[in-house]
């Protein structure tokens, strides 16, 4: 039951095979190779798996390859130049927002999300915004500190 | 995962044809609880039929004295809007609520009632505003919608297109959330408009239900006051490593009352 799916990741046309039950995230880390994204729990809760869908935050574990035909998504991978990191990204490497790492993906792309339509967060709604995004490391505080320097930055 | 065949219709009618032919079809909103389901193998449905593409289930809009929401509408967007913020605020916060910003950009509206789970939400505020349920076949009063854990009024194949919520005086919503989990324990939408005063309680029962007696003395006097030496009995409500029956019949009362408090 297989069958291809079209769709545009960090700005590329691409087209892979997929069975109807292929997650998001499996066939951008197996098919395309973007192991940026990561699973944590595979269970939408952890948000180590979150990329932008039409601009929107999205679990990729909690959505089939094949809804997304014909969107536009954005992985970790596709928010940094040739140059430079994404401000975000920036944000979280100058506040140490990251210890072992494994939730950063998903921590830069909810951040991402919320600085686009909240530019000026406050530190609660930060951490409100955050609630589907778990970080084992309980390295919240500074997660938080890199999210209102990155959107400091977004703002320009 | 188990596989199954996709579809995508473009309109409610083909999405209708698609289930009436589907040897165990299952019709997919936001997927937000259909998906980790069927990652579990709780669930084998031969076709998902996916209404992502029904554009015209999409959308906020007032129409007299409702705001009408269409059911692939989503909690962030629900949780977003102005009209729903300036119309009905009990309600946007409400969206804004459930589960997490990601989950709020897929969840839908019509999802969440069709699955009834007795942990929702939006049961609480389709009963207690006294909204109502469009279909693709008929309407059907928000308080007939809920028939039980799980449980709606839908016959097989039949496909929630909107919700009309009158636009109440006041309405609010309170829920006491497990903390790890999020859901509602308990969570009571009070709110006072044309259909008189009406509390809805989600989360401690099978399903969404009217706590009466409460109705009666905040329609008498508007205020947490009214209700403080009420108690809810336990009988029939559900208990787990959560919450026992009488802890949750406590918390109804207790939200009840923070709902009114906040209502002003």
């Amino acid at each position: 039951m297989a069958s291809t799916v079209t769709m545009t990741v960090n700005g590329k046309s691409v087209t892979g095979a997929v069975e109807a039950r292929t997650l998001l995230v499996h066939f951008l880390r197996e098919t395309l190779g973007l192991t940026g994204t990561h699973v944590g729990c595979d269970t939408s809760q952890c948000g180590a798996c979150v990329v932008h869908v039409d601009g929107k935050s999205v679990k990729s574990c909690t959505i089939l390859a094949v809804q997304c035909a014909g969107s536009e998504v954005t992985t970790i991978e596709g928010l940094a130049t040739e140059d430079a990191l994404h401000p975000m990204q920036e944000a979280f490497r100058e506040h140490h927002g990251l210890q072992c790492g494994f939730c950063t993906p998903g921590m830069v792309m909810s951040a991402v999300d919320l600085a686009k339509t909240n530019p000026d967060p406050s530190e609660h709604e930060v951490r409100e915004w955050l609630e589907g995004n778990l970080c084992r490391c309980t390295g919240y505080h500074n997660i938080v500190k890199s999210v209102v320097a990155g959107a400091k930055a977004m703002r320009g | 995962m188990y596989n199954f065949e996709y579809h995508k219709p473009a309109s409610v009618a083909d999405a209708a044809a698609l289930i009436g032919k589907a040897e165990d079809g299952k019709l997919m909103a936001g997927g937000m609880t259909l998906l980790p389901t069927l990652k579990q193998r709780l669930a084998q449905p031969s076709d998902l039929i996916d209404l992502g593409g029904l554009a015209d289930l999409v959308g906020i809009k007032r129409e007299g004295n409702a705001v009408v929401i269409g059911a692939m509408t989503t909690h962030g967007a629900v949780a977003a809007s102005a009209e729903v913020k300036q119309a009905i605020p009990g309600l946007a916060q409400l969206a804004s609520w459930i589960g997490d910003p990601a989950v709020r950009n897929r969840g839908t509206l019509g999802g969440s009632i069709c699955n009834n789970d007795p942990a929702a939400d939006y049961p609480g505020a389709v009963v207690a505003l006294g909204a109502t349920v469009t279909t693709n076949q008929r309407t059907i009063a928000g308080e007939d919608f809920f028939t039980g854990m799980f449980e709606t009024a839908l016959e097989e194949g039949e496909i929630v297109q909107s919700v009309s919520f009158p636009i109440p005086e006041k309405a609010t919503y309170e829920k006491f959330r497990n903390p790890a989990s999020r859901y509602a324990i308990v969570g009571a939408f009070v709110a006072k408009g044309p259909n008189g005063v009406r509390v809805a309680i989600t989360g401690a029962g099978p399903t969404v239900f009217r706590w009466k007696e409460a109705e009666a003395a905040l329609a008498a006097n508007f205020s947490p006051s009214a209700i403080e030496g009420l108690k809810h009995p336990a009988d029939g409500l559900n208990g787990d490593i959560h919450a026992s029956a009488e802890y949750r019949a406590h918390l109804v009362g207790v939200m009840t009352k923070r709902a009114v408090a906040a209502a002003g």
